[in-house]
């Protein structure tokens, strides 16, 4: 992992100088420092996810029973499984609006763009508690309203908290987005526009390709926040639908034991898988080009 | 004949800013005809508007005779070599070639075929697999051409294609366009803001500034014949003698002295008698030609060039410019030494604002 990282670390910062004599030695140390600030908590959750003893912090020989408690628990089960679906549909309907917003603002003129554009990222700006204290007071309000009117009987649950993970979501793909697309000259549109593309291939065979590792880059995001959400999730959560932070949470307030260390780790090599693929992907399309320098 | 492009009273405002100030030009059928003019005048917008790419705010558009006005650029026989290339970064060569016959739905071994021979005729053969980032500047460049080419349009639009290259490259790709243009009998608008380009290149071109229509003629009419004081000043070198008109054949100089100079304004109107450096010539004080128009002066710089001297004569209230070619016993007139400023009367074209 941690190779990887220096790989492209090393490839980026091409024009970098090497550092000489104790300047080189203060480096270094720094960066041990901060490697051990990063992965020594890390390191310690591991280790005492395999620890044989109810107790946090004293190790009582290796098992594996935390682990096996995690799989037989249909609890954590369900759990993971609420998580899962929540953040595939989030992150699903983020990227879609998230993209078109990005579009629109970084493509098109139109009236009240600018309050568009501020509004857009007030949910990056709002404390999660305020946004959850939000989020809650609508939808009391909202689902009443519905199933007063339309006779439908929407509770609290999957489409609550999907809502309002979709709802922050949207801002921080439509950041990303926007981003690579601000670096995409717009007469890449023009040109296809002028090479008798219509407005959708233009969007199709150009712009799409062109802005891809960035919606790519917005989803992981989305799901990544989608998957660590725990203020906003039990605010709006309700019968059923209890995610796993929230879960791991819940389990804390009657008292930490190692399970929560192997469900933690868990979750850290599902985020920590997600990240690796992203930095392999972004490999392969590189040594893809550079073989095709070769003629 | 209908003419390749016709563009009536055409003008298109952004907000408050005026970009093209209602122009009427017509560019002929198989024309090398090329948009001149400074920086900001409006040459982009209005090759955009024939692109399609802006639509006017006023007047009318033709291509080969049928009004185009608000069509969508896909609908036009018309593509554009971008000012930047524009090459799509995620497409090899080929596939950039080829994507205006695919938008066209032309099948994909024709494309492919076709896409290879333009390849070929741009002289890139063998480049077809690489992306943009892996080809140099100037073969970006034919790429860009190709990739426009392959369509074969009725017109093709040329925004500063060779704005980026280095001198060399440049005038190498000079010629190769025109020659590609003369084979291939295409009207190509040219857009550029070097008159040299302009001149050397061009049947026909026209002079802008400021989003107006100054001039359009051949290049030897505006550069021999220009019509007002920007035209002169911005094509080629020149020396303005500031004046008014005293009648049909003389102008009196600021400081006094009459000058001939053909013009049909009225008397009394400002005018400058443009003189091109190359079209004076430096002699002693005493020689004075029959039929010549003279000014006296003290030399007050030289410059060597090599094949020619460039003197700067200082003359009462203004400094002229004068060159002469370096000729075996062609005379040096010493900085400080008075000289005599002489022309051929028909050299000299009589200019107002
Ligand atoms: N999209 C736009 N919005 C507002 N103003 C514009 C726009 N496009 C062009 N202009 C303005 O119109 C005028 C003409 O611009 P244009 O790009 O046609 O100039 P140009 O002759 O091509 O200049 P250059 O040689 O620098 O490329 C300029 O003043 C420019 O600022
Ligand atoms: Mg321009």
């Amino acid at each position: 992992m941690s190779k990887l990282l220096d790989k492209t670390a090393s490839r980026t910062a091409g024009s970098a100088v090497e550092p000489h004599g104790w300047t080189k030695g203060v480096l270094l140390a720094n960066g041990w420092l901060v490697y051990a600030f990063f992965y020594a908590p890390i390191l310690l959750l591991v280790i005492f996810s395999f620890s044989d003893s109810r107790n946090v912090g004293v190790w009582g020989g290796f098992t594996l029973d935390w682990y096996e408690g995690f799989v037989d628990s249909r609890q954590t089960q369900a759990a993971l499984w609420n998580s899962v679906k929540i953040a595939t549909v989030s992150t699903v309907v983020s990227v879609v609006l998230g993209t078109m917003s990005a579009l629109a603002l970084e493509r098109f003129k139109f009236r009240g763009k600018q309050v568009f554009d501020a509004l857009l990222y007030l949910p990056i700006i709002i404390p999660d508690v305020t946004m959850a204290v939000m989020m809650l007071l609508f939808f009391a309000e909202f689902f009443d309203v519905l199933n007063a009117v339309f006779g439908t009987e929407l509770r609290k649950g999957f489409s609550s908290i999907a809502l309002s993970h979709i709802a922050f979501s949207i801002s921080f793909v439509s950041v990303v987005v926007r981003a690579r697309l601000a670096g995409m000259s717009s007469h890449l549109e023009e040109a296809a526009l002028d090479l008798y593309a219509t407005r959708w291939q233009a969007f199709r065979f150009v712009t799409f390709p062109q802005i891809l590792p960035g919606i790519l880059g917005g989803a992981l995001l989305a799901m990544t926040i989608s998957l660590d959400d725990v203020v906003i999730t039990q605010f709006v959560t309700g019968p059923g639908w209890t995610t796993l932070p929230v879960y791991v949470f819940g389990l804390i307030r009657r008292g930490v034991t190692p399970l929560i260390n192997a469900v933690s780790v868990v979750m850290l090599m599902a985020s920590m898988t997600l990240v690796a693929l992203s930095l392999l992907v972004e490999r392969v399309r590189n040594v893809g080009t550079n073989q095709r320098r070769g003629f | 004949m209908t003419s390749a492009v016709e563009i009536a009273g055409i003008t298109k405002r952004f907000g408050d800013v005026v970009a093209v100030d209602n122009i009427d030009l017509t560019i002929a059928d198989g024309e090398f005809f090329a948009l001149l003019g400074p920086s900001g005048c409006g040459k982009t917008t209005t090759l955009r508007m024939i692109a399609g790419l802006e639509f006017p705010t006023q007047g009318s558009l033709k291509i080969f005779g049928d009004e185009v006005g608000t069509l969508p650029p896909n609908k036009r026989p018309v593509n554009t070599v971008f000012q930047n290339y524009a090459l799509f970064p995620h497409l090899n060569a080929l596939d950039n070639v080829a994507f205006g016959l695919k938008m066209q739905g032309v099948d994909k071994s024709t494309a492919r075929r076709r896409a290879l021979e333009t390849i070929d005729l741009v002289q890139l053969t063998g480049m077809d697999a690489r992306k943009p980032s892996e080809l140099s500047g100037g073969q970006q460049q034919r790429v860009a051409l190709a990739r426009a080419l392959v369509n074969q349009p009725k017109v093709l639009l040329l925004d500063e294609p060779l704005g980026a290259l280095d001198l060399k490259l440049r005038q190498e790709m000079q010629g190769e366009l025109k020659n590609l243009q003369q084979n291939l009998g295409v009207s190509f608008v040219f857009v550029t803001h070097d008159q040299e380009e302009a001149l050397t290149m061009s049947d026909r071109m026209a002079v802008m500034n400021d989003g107006k229509l100054l001039q359009v003629g051949t290049p030897e009419e505006i550069y021999e014949h220009p019509s007002n004081r920007f035209v002169a000043d911005f094509i080629g070198q020149t020396n303005l003698l500031e004046g008014r008109v005293l009648d049909s054949e003389t102008v009196c100089l600021a400081n006094g002295e009459h000058v001939t100079g053909i013009s049909d304004l009225p008397r009394g109107s400002e005018v400058a008698v443009s003189l091109r450096p190359e079209r004076a010539h430096l002699g002693p004080l005493d020689e004075i030609h029959s039929r010549q128009a003279a000014v006296d002066g003290v030399v007050e710089s030289v410059t060597y060039l090599g094949n020619a001297r460039v003197y700067h004569v200082r003359f009462d209230w203004m400094v002229i410019e004068v060159r002469e070619e370096n000729r075996p016993g062609s005379t040096l007139h010493e900085p400080g030494t008075s000289v005599s400023v002489s022309w051929d009367p028909s050299a000299v074209s009589v200019v107002a604002d």
